[in-house]
């Protein structure tokens, strides 16, 4: 069975509308999204701003309340992850996007980290001090840094400060959301790195929520890329980017930049190349009302959200 | 052989801390030429923006040495009437943020016009529309006439920044200095959004400097490429040169930090330490010494230079010559990316 499953996933969002604020519309930013995990993996959710990718991420830790679906975790269902009690909650944590306005600037670093602590564990104040210290040095900052606050570290640190907080409680999944896109190149090396190696050490299983399609690749075992709310190709890494089936993961494929400019021209003329059979194709990849086809399998690992006419 | 738009010479640009002068771009020097984008790559904090600002006259308060000479006339010594005038004409910028590049309760063919009529204040009402529309349509857009009624806010993030950039080639700049373009957007939106760029730098025959800190951006645009580093210029080569024969130890130690293909099962490089801050800049020796402990200090320049080491090829400091990774062995000189 599974680790992590979730089944026809829907987060609708009401857009009120009117004098007396009623529900006018829905808007469908995940609509039926279904994926599986295995422990001790690395599951990457791919896809351009306004996907519903964060909105997925966020509906499963219950950030985002679920409008439909199911999702399973461990063989518990945690679809409504309040009345799932607090184990559940102490094993899923989150990473977020942006160090600088996920700490809270009033507070040290002993207070953000030993927050989950205080939340969840009895612990004496020096047995909280000391499991922060360890805590802040497995994270690789010195431990004097447990007073200083917020300001007083670069973004990398920062970034090490959320993930100090989120591995706090020991947690088996973590869903890491865009954790090095307002990272320096080197600094995200940096935070990728240890991700890796705290992932080995902890036997963690991550989802990783990127739209960064070189970062996707370095951490990833299994991808799925969405769109407008949906998922249009599903696979491992290499199913992916070796061989992209739907035309809208093409695209993607294609428009990641190379490192290498001695193939810089063959790139470009291969991107009007797809951006020519995307305009030219588009209308059978995607419904009448845009929205993608539901996946079918090609092969053992890739799912494809291939045209039903024709 | 391509004119020389732009000459910087010796550029110092110093901000005040406590009653000190610390330099934040330290002893600059560059050209620009006609059709050819210059990219100027570094981590944040290096001073690749404070450059930007300092071609552009829009820092406020900063000390400004040494000369920016525009077809040979010196800039620096411009009046702020002057300053005006060239930028937006002959110079002019894209920032990195759209949204708050552009101003949100005025419609976009205004925001357009007002760019035209400072720099003509003839043109008609009727003529000022058309040549937005027109400029609208050359950016990219596909519905020129409804985007110039409708506000930033209606607009998805790169339709703002073609907005952007219709605004800032208004009045056909010879200069483009483009701070961080695609930064805020996505890879599609990206690489529509260079295609573009490349396709005006060849209409209108104009130098590009290229803002950045995406190795990948400058393997796609660039000409040449300028690496800066705590101020300085580190090296600076034509791309292929760059991409394929690096030198210096920060060009080395950024391009091996970035994930590709071949890294996947191998750790990427990390750069021990961070970007020192303004008031912590080491002012002697090789600034990038603390930062490869490993590498013998005797390597290291006393005043480090640029050196050419290959025709246009220029290397900081004598300490690439002994540079390896950690990693590997030393004196092995298999690098590059090929």
């Amino acid at each position: 069975m599974a680790f992590l499953e979730v089944k026809d996933l829907k987060v609708h969002f009401p857009v009120k509308g009117g004098i007396f604020g009623r529900t006018v519309d829905h808007i469908k930013a995940v609509d039926g999204v279904s994926f599986s995990l295995e422990q001790g993996k690395t599951y990457g959710l791919v896809g351009e701003s306004g996907s519903g990718k964060t909105t997925t991420g966020r509906a499963i830790i219950g950030l985002n309340k679920i409008t439909a679906g199911k999702v399973s975790y461990d063989g518990h269902d945690i679809t409504n992850i309040k009345k799932a009690g607090l184990d559940v909650r102490k094993e899923i944590q989150m990473i977020f996007q942006d160090p600088y306005s996920s700490l809270n600037p009033k507070k040290r670093v002993l207070d953000i980290i030993a927050e989950p602590l205080r939340n969840y564990e009895k612990l004496s104040k020096q047995e909280e001090k000391k499991r922060v210290q360890e805590l802040v040095e497995l994270v690789g900052l010195s431990p004097e840094s447990i007073v200083k606050y917020p300001h007083q570290f670069s973004g990398g640190q920062r970034q090490r400060i959320g993930v100090a907080r989120a591995i706090a409680l020991k947690p088996k999944l973590i869903i890491a959301d865009e954790p090095v896109s307002a990272l320096d190149v080197s600094v995200q090396a940096q935070v990728l790195n240890f991700m890796e190696d705290i992932q080995e050490e902890m036997g963690l299983t991550y989802i990783f929520i990127g739209h960064d399609l070189g970062v996707i690749r370095h951490m990833c075992d299994d991808i799925g890329i969405m769109y407008k709310g949906r998922y249009v190709e599903e696979g491992t890494v290499e199913d992916i980017f070796n061989n992209p089936q739907h035309i809208y993961t093409k695209r993607l494929v294609a428009a990641i930049p190379d490192i290498n400019p001695e193939n810089r021209k063959g790139l470009i003329n291969y991107r009007h190349e797809i951006q020519r059979e995307y305009e030219q194709f588009y209308d059978d990849y995607f419904g009448d009302d845009g929205l993608a086809y539901s996946l079918k399998p090609i092969s053992d690992t890739h799912l494809v959200a291939l045209p039903e006419k024709g | 052989m391509n004119e020389k738009l732009l000459e910087i010479k010796n550029l110092k640009t110093s901000f005040r801390i406590e009653d000190r002068y610390y330099a934040a771009v330290d002893d600059v020097s560059l050209t620009v030429n006609e059709n050819e984008v210059l990219a100027i790559v570094g981590e944040s904090g290096c001073g690749k923006s404070a450059l930007a600002f300092s071609l552009m006259g829009l820092h406020n308060r900063a000390k400004i040495e040494g000369d920016v000479l525009f077809k040979g006339d010196d800039v620096t010594k411009y009046s702020a009437g002057q300053m005006n005038r060239l930028r937006g004409h002959e110079m002019s910028m894209i920032f990195q943020d759209p949204l708050t590049a552009l101003n949100p309760l005025m419609r976009i063919g205004d925001q357009i016009g007002e760019v035209l009529l400072l720099h003509n204040k003839k043109l008609s009402n009727s003529k000022r529309k058309s040549k937005a529309v027109s400029l609208l349509e050359r950016a990219g857009i596909a519905r020129p006439e409804h985007v110039y009624e409708q506000f930033p806010h209606e607009l998805s993030g790169g339709m703002r920044q073609r907005v952007v950039i219709a605004i800032a080639i208004a009045n056909d700049p010879e200069v483009l200095i483009a701070d961080e373009p695609t930064t805020a957007l996505d890879a599609t939106i990206q690489s529509q959004i260079l295609d573009l760029l490349n396709e005006l730098k060849e209409d209108m025959n104009a130098g590009i400097i290229l803002i950045t800190h995406d190795l990948g951006v400058v393997a796609e645009m660039a000409d040449r490429v300028a690496v800066m580093y705590a101020g300085q210029i580190v090296e600076v080569a034509d791309v292929h040169d760059l991409f394929g024969n690096p030198q210096h130890p920060y060009t080395r130690s950024l391009l091996s930090s970035v994930p590709n293909a071949e890294s996947i099962d191998s750790k990427l490089h990390v750069i021990q330490g961070i970007v020192p801050s303004l008031k912590n800049l080491p002012r002697e020796g090789c600034r990038f010494r603390s930062r490869i402990p490993w590498i013998d200090g005797a390597a290291h320049e006393e005043n480090p230079r640029l050196h050419e080491i290959r025709p246009n090829h220029f290397v900081r400091c004598t300490c690439y010559k002994d540079f390896y990774f950690p990693d590997e062995e030393k004196g092995d000189q298999n690098h590059g990316i090929s």
